[in-house]
C-alpha cells in the first residue's frame, strides 16, 4: 500500500517536472535546465565518491568529452548517433582511467582525475589548430531547450533509478564495505578493484551523456568552454554541501548553489569563484556530513524523548510498567 | 637547432621543475598536506615579480628578496591555521589526506579567484635578460639560463639544509618514520609547518623565474602543480633526490616533445610519462616496486 502510494506520488512529481517548459518563462527553464543538469551531474558523482570516498575531480573532462563529441560529429551524424558515440567514448575513456589508476591506490585516482580535464583541452586545441584549422564549432540543431530539459529529466530519473538500486544490490554492499574499510573487503572475498572500475564507469557515463545533451545549449563550443575546471569543483561541493549518506542528499547542495550562481556567476565570474572557494572550505572545516548531516541530526533530536527531570522518569516507567499486558487497541 | 641544444634546454627547463616538485615534496611527504593549491603560490610570486618590475623596476631576482619571506610566512600561516585542524581531527593518514585534498581544492579557488579579480585574466609578460648568451658553444636565452642557475643555487641550498642540519634531519625523520620521529623528541608540528612553509617559500623562487620566461595568467597554477605531481610520483614521496632527476626528466621529455611534435603539448608529456610510471614502477623510479 505505502509502496503504491510513493510510486503515486513520485509518478506525480516527475509528470509536474516534465509539463515545466509550458509552465514558466523562458528564463525559468534556463534555470531549471541548470538545475537538472547539476543534479544528475551531482547525483552520478556521489554514486562513485559518495560509496567510495575517492574524491573524483575529473567530471568537466567526462563533461567535456560528451559535449565535445557531439560539437565534432554533428554535422556527419544525426544527434542520437552523437550521443551514442559519446556514451561509447566515456565508458572507453572511464575503463581506461579506472582500470589505470583505481589498482593502485586513492592518491593516483586523484592526481590522474586533477589533470585529466586540463589534458584534453590541451589535446583537442591542439588537434584543432594543428589538424583541422577551426578553434571552435557551432552547434546548431534542432534540439531545442525544451528537448534539452526532457531529456535531462530522463537522466534524472534514470541516475536516481541506478542509486536506487545500487543500494539494493550487492555492488553497493561491496562499495560500502570499501569505503569503510578497504583491507576488511579484500579479506571478505570482494573484488575490490572491479568494483570500484564498475561504478565509476556507470558515473563517468552519467557525466559524459549530460555534457552530450548540453552541447547544443551551447551553441559555439571550444575546447576551453566545454572543459571549464569550475564544472568539476561545482559538483564536489554540490555533493558536499547536501551531504551524500542519503540518495536525495545532493538536491540540499544543487539547488542553494544554482540559485547563488545565478545571482552572481555571469555578472561577477571572479567573485564567484572566490565566495564558492569559501563556502566549499566552510563546508570541509564545519559541516563534514553536508546539509543531510544537520537535518538529520535536528530529525533525531526531534525523535528522542526530552530528558524528563529526575522523578518524572521512574514515575512513567512505572506507569508504562502497569500497563504492560492490558490491550492497547487495534494496531 | 641541434638536439643536444634542445636536450640542453630540457635540463634548463629541468632544473626548475625539479625546484618545483622538491618544494611539494617538503609538503606532502614531511607535512602530509596533500597541497593542491601549490601553484597558486607560483602564480602569486610571478605576478609579484611582474609588478615588482614594472611599476618599480626592481630586478625580479633581487625582488625575491621581498617576495619569498612573504611567501614563506603565508605558507606558515597556512599551516598554522587551515591545515593544524585537520591533521588534529583526522583518525588516520587516508582521512587527513581526503580533508587536505578537499581544503586545498577550496583554497586554489578562493586564490585563482582572487588574482583574476585583483589582475584581471589576461596574459602577462615582461621583457627580462632576453638576450642570447653562449654557453659552451651552445646559444640559450640569458633569463633561461639565470633561471637554471638560481634553481641550482636554491637546490644546493635546501639539500644542504636538509642534510646538514638538525632541522633538515628531523624532517627527513618525519618523512620517513613519522611516529618514530616523535619518539625521539622530534616537534613534528612546529618541523611540518616549517617544511610546509619552506615548500612555500621554494615555489615562490620557481615563480618568480617562470615569470622571467614564460608568459602567465592567474589560472596557471594548476599546470605547474599537475607538473609538481607527476614529477613527485615519479622521483618517490619523501625522496628528495628523486624528485630532483625526475625533474630533469620531464624538462628533457617535454623539450623533446616539442622539438619533434609540438610546443603546446607538455601537460600531454607529463601524463604520458605519469602513465609509464603507475603502469611500471607505481612506487617511483628510484624506490623499491
Amino acid at each position: 500500500m505505502r509502496v503504491a502510494l510513493v510510486l503515486v506520488v513520485l509518478a506525480l512529481l516527475i509528470a509536474a517536472l516534465a509539463a515545466v517548459p509550458w509552465l514558466v518563462s523562458d528564463y525559468g527553464l534556463g534555470f531549471m535546465l541548470n538545475l537538472m543538469c547539476y543534479l544528475v551531474l551531482t547525483v552520478a558523482w556521489a554514486l562513485f565518491s559518495g560509496t567510495t570516498r575517492y574524491v573524483s575531480l575529473a567530471t568537466a573532462a567526462f563533461f567535456g568529452l560528451g559535449a565535445y563529441t557531439v560539437a565534432m560529429l554533428i554535422k556527419v551524424l544525426p544527434i542520437y548517433a552523437c550521443f551514442a558515440v559519446a556514451l561509447g567514448l566515456g565508458t572507453l575513456m572511464a575503463l581506461l582511467v579506472g582500470l589505470v589508476t583505481l589498482r593502485i591506490s586513492g592518491m593516483f585516482f586523484v592526481i590522474f582525475g586533477f589533470g585529466l580535464s586540463e589534458l584534453m583541452r590541451e589535446l583537442l586545441v591542439w588537434w584543432e589548430i594543428n589538424k583541422t584549422h577551426t578553434m571552435g564549432r557551432y552547434v546548431f540543431v534542432p534540439f531545442d531547450t525544451t528537448m534539452i530539459y526532457e531529456h535531462l529529466l530522463g537522466l534524472a530519473v534514470l541516475v536516481f533509478a541506478v542509486g536506487w538500486w545500487l543500494k539494493r544490490s550487492r555492488l553497493g554492499l561491496a562499495l560500502l564495505v570499501i569505503g569503510d574499510d578497504e583491507t576488511m573487503a579484500r579479506q571478505a572475498g570482494i573484488n575490490v578493484p572491479l568494483a570500484k572500475v564498475l561504478i565509476f564507469v556507470v558515473s563517468s557515463v552519467f557525466m559524459t551523456v549530460v555534457g552530450a545533451v548540453m552541447a547544443p545549449r551551447f551553441g559555439y563550443l571550444t575546447p576551453n568552454v566545454a572543459f571549464n575546471p569550475m564544472i568539476s569543483f561545482t559538483v564536489v561541493i554540490m555533493a558536499l554541501l547536501g551531504g551524500m549518506q542519503r540518495l536525495w542528499g545532493p538536491l540540499l547542495g544543487v539547488i542553494p548553489l544554482i540559485l547563488l550562481s545565478e545571482q552572481l556567476q555571469v555578472r561577477f565570474p571572479f567573485w564567484y569563484s572566490v565566495l564558492l572557494g569559501v563556502v566549499f572550505m566552510v563546508i570541509v572545516y564545519f559541516l563534514p556530513r553536508g546539509v543531510t548531516g544537520l537535518v538529520e541530526h535536528a530529525l533525531g533530536l526531534l525523535r528522542e524523548p526530552a530528558a524528563l527531570p529526575r522523578g518524572v522518569a521512574e514515575l512513567v516507567a512505572s506507569v508504562r510498567a502497569r500497563l504492560v499486558g492490558q490491550p492497547t487497541g487495534g494496531s | 637547432m641541434s638536439l643536444i641544444e634542445v636536450v640542453l634546454g630540457g635540463v634548463i627547463t629541468g632544473g626548475l621543475y625539479a625546484l618545483i616538485a622538491v618544494g611539494f615534496n617538503l609538503q606532502y611527504g614531511v607535512a602530509r598536506i596533500f597541497n593542491l593549491a601549490y601553484g597558486e603560490f607560483l602564480m602569486a610570486a610571478a605576478f609579484a615579480a611582474f609588478w615588482m618590475f614594472t611599476l618599480a623596476h626592481i630586478d625580479p631576482i633581487l625582488g625575491m628578496l621581498a617576495s619569498v619571506p612573504v611567501t614563506f610566512a603565508a605558507n606558515w600561516l597556512v599551516y598554522r591555521v587551515l591545515m593544524l585542524p585537520l591533521v588534529q581531527r583526522a583518525r588516520t593518514r587516508d582521512d587527513l589526506e581526503g580533508d587536505t585534498i578537499l581544503a586545498t581544492f577550496g583554497l586554489l579557488f578562493v586564490l585563482k579567484g582572487a588574482a583574476q579579480l585583483a589582475f584581471s585574466p589576461d596574459n602577462r609578460f615582461y621583457d627580462y635578460l632576453n638576450v642570447p648568451v653562449h654557453v659552451l658553444g651552445f646559444t640559450f636565452a640569458a633569463n633561461r639560463v639565470l633561471a637554471f642557475g638560481v634553481a641550482c643555487v636554491a637546490g644546493l641550498a635546501i639539500w644542504l639544509f636538509l642534510t646538514r642540519t638538525r632541522y633538515g634531519a628531523a624532517m627527513r625523520a618525519l618523512a620517513i618514520e613519522p611516529t618514530g620521529a616523535r619518539l625521539v623528541g622530534v616537534d613534528a608540528t612546529a618541523m611540518s609547518a616549517l617544511a610546509f612553509a619552506a615548500g612555500g617559500a621554494l615555489v615562490a623562487v620557481a615563480g618568480t623565474l617562470v615569470s622571467t620566461f614564460l608568459t602567465f595568467n592567474p589560472a596557471v597554477g594548476v599546470e605547474f602543480t599537475m607538473k609538481a605531481l607527476v614529477v613527485v610520483m615519479m622521483g618517490g614521496i619523501g625522496n628528495m633526490v628523486g624528485s630532483l632527476l625526475a625533474g630533469v626528466l620531464l624538462g628533457v621529455a617535454e623539450s623533446l616533445c616539442s622539438y619533434l611534435i609540438d610546443s603546446g603539448l607538455t601537460l600531454a608529456v607529463a601524463y604520458f610519462l605519469f602513465l609509464i610510471v603507475l603502469l611500471v614502477r607505481p612506487r617511483g623510479l628510484f624506490g623499491t616496486p
